[in-house]
């Protein structure tokens, strides 16, 4: 389990990241979205111990990360954005590099290797410099040596920037595999990503987190869109708004004789059903009875459109 | 493998995989040649010791070290490996400690080819086996301190060509504290502690053949300090 609690960052007088809160469970595979600069790396660098915080903490299965930052790392695996490694050497002298740092023994090593060797497709490539792979080849190596000591947490930064659209399917089919036995958390700004590989999202904007949540409950809208044939447009207005849950009632149009309402709901509550019903018992004819749910995309322009306003 | 000897092997692969290591060997082992025959005239002197070596090791080491060191942090920081290696479950004192003895091992290295000077020589006179391996051994520890210098540096920034150049300025200004050029300018009291604190200075005796265990205590110490320091410098890092 993996804890921030008001974790907050500066860099000089830049706020990097103003009190972040969450718990991630074991098994989720949780995708870091925000716009560049929103902070998501720098929480990253957090958990993994590479920066300090400036306040707040951040616990791993009940560790202190700046209290005991080795026993987190030994738990995590960490790939850095655009995966640094060190191009002067091979592919298997990186990763024996590795294993021999992760303090695994000589045949443990070994079979740890070959296993995320083919985990990672790599094989043709492990006695080439690494400086001359490719960049889906790299990020692979770096991948191959992040999970190396088959650590519980998985910690990906931009895992698919400056790959081809070959490799970011083959990268994503990686990241889904290795999400059913692993908590995985990925950071990126390309939406898709999280739809592809992610059953949670956290919306980090400005340092802040804006929304958190599995990505049905932050695609769900609280509108549902009814359009019936109705004797009387007020009737069914009043019809509508006497259902519980439902908040305001928005008459948008017509269409023959169907009338199309957009009814606001309150969070959380379905009324599809009870509309069906109270429908159904007037006798009318229903066209349309959907919910008028959001794409992750607008949910998140949403977001940084209330950001900026607020900034501004 | 523990850490420490897996971030050396490392760093020591590093070193002959790019011509670091081979030019600075060459450059060593040349220079030592050049300064032992012709800036010392061995053949003219007609003694049969290493003197003229060991009196420009300190000049010679001070000239070379940067450059085995100034790779050492500024490039990791440069190509963001910093980010993978501090995020390895290894503590500050074995990254450092496995650094300083790649480097010191390539000294080391730089040193042993400047050995068949002495098999030279004592097949020419009777050679005093005993200053040399005082010279050798004093050599070895004032490397040691020019290098945790250098690593310090170049942990301070990405830029190796600034690293190069702060070690150098910072290795002159520890040679040059004990030379006559600068304790001449001060009373006596004041020069003295100078000389003692001079890298160049305290090298002077254990190149005549003098091994006083102060003087192989405090090349020691220098180089534990400096040490230190880098290891300050990576846990700042994490601050900032």
């Amino acid at each position: 389990m993996i804890e921030f609690r008001d974790l907050e960052k500066s860099y000089g007088e830049v706020q990097a990241l103003r009190g972040i809160s969450a718990t991630i469970e074991p098994g989720q595979v949780v995708g870091l979205l925000g716009p560049n600069g929103a902070g998501k790396t720098t929480a990253m660098r957090i958990l993994v111990g590479y920066f300090l915080p400036t306040a707040g903490t951040v616990r791993v299965a009940g560790i202190d990360v700046t209290q005991d930052p080795l026993a987190v790392q030994q738990r995590i695996g960490y790939l850095p954005e655009n995966a640094p490694i060190y191009g002067e050497m091979l592919v298997q002298e990186f990763l024996r590099f590795v294993a021999d740092m992760r303090g695994l023994d000589a045949i443990t090593g070994r079979k740890r290797i070959l296993k995320a060797v083919d985990r990672c497709d790599i094989g043709k490539v492990l006695t080439r410099p690494i400086a001359h792979l490719s960049k889906g080849y790299r990020q692979r190596v770096g991948l191959a040596g992040t999970i190396l000591h088959d650590p519980e947490i998985l910690i990906l930064d931009e895992p698919t920037t400056g790959l081809d659209p070959n490799q970011i399917v083959e990268m994503r089919e990686l990241i889904r595999e290795m999400g059913r036995t692993k908590t995985v958390i990925l950071s990126t700004h390309i939406l898709p990503e999280v739809e592809a590989s992610c059953n949670r999202a956290i919306i980090l904007i400005d340092g802040q987190i804006r929304a958190d949540g599995t990505l049905e409950e932050l695609t769900r809208s609280s509108v549902q869109v009814v359009s019936v044939a109705a004797d009387n447009p007020g009737e069914a207005v009043q019809l509508f708004e006497s259902l519980p849950g439902v908040v305001a009632v928005e008459h948008e149009g017509a269409v023959d004789r169907f009338h199309t309402y957009r009814l606001k709901l309150l969070g959380g509550s379905d009324v599809g059903a009870a509309v069906f019903d109270a429908v159904k018992e007037r006798g009318w004819s229903m066209r349309e009875l959907r919910r008028d749910d959001k794409t992750l995309e607008q949910v998140f322009r949403e977001l940084t459109e209330v950001a900026t306003e607020e900034a501004a | 493998m523990n850490r420490t000897s897996s971030i050396a092997m490392r760093e020591l692969r590093a070193y002959f995989n790019s011509p670091i290591a081979y030019v600075f060997l060459l450059a060593f082992g040349g220079s030592s040649m050049f300064a032992f025959f012709y800036v010392n005239a061995f053949f003219a002197r007609g003694q049969a010791d290493l003197r003229g070596l060991f009196s420009a090791l300190p000049l010679l080491t001070l000239l070379l070290v940067p450059a085995l060191t100034m790779r050492l942090w500024a490039e990791e920081a440069k190509t963001g490996t910093l980010e993978l290696l501090l995020t390895l479950p290894a503590k500050d004192v074995e990254l450092v400690w496995g650094k300083f003895l790649a480097s010191w091992a390539l000294l080391a290295v730089g040193l042993v080819i400047t050995m068949p000077l002495a098999i030279t020589v004592s097949a020419l006179g009777n050679l005093d086996w005993g200053p040399v391996f005082g010279g050798y051994l004093g050599a070895l520890l004032l490397g040691a301190a020019y290098l945790a210098v250098g690593q310090f540096v170049s942990a301070m920034t990405e830029n190796q060509i600034l690293a190069f150049i702060l070690a150098l300025v910072m290795c002159i200004v520890l040679y040059g504290l004990g030379t006559e050029m600068i304790t001449g300018v001060f009373p006596d009291r004041t020069a003295t502690i100078l000389r003692a604190l001079g890298t160049g200075s305290r090298f002077q005796s254990i190149a005549r053949g003098v091994i006083d265990l102060r003087d192989l205590l405090y090349y020691v110490s220098l180089t534990l300090f400096f040490l230190g320091l880098g290891i300050g410098v990576l846990r700042a890092k994490r601050w900032t």
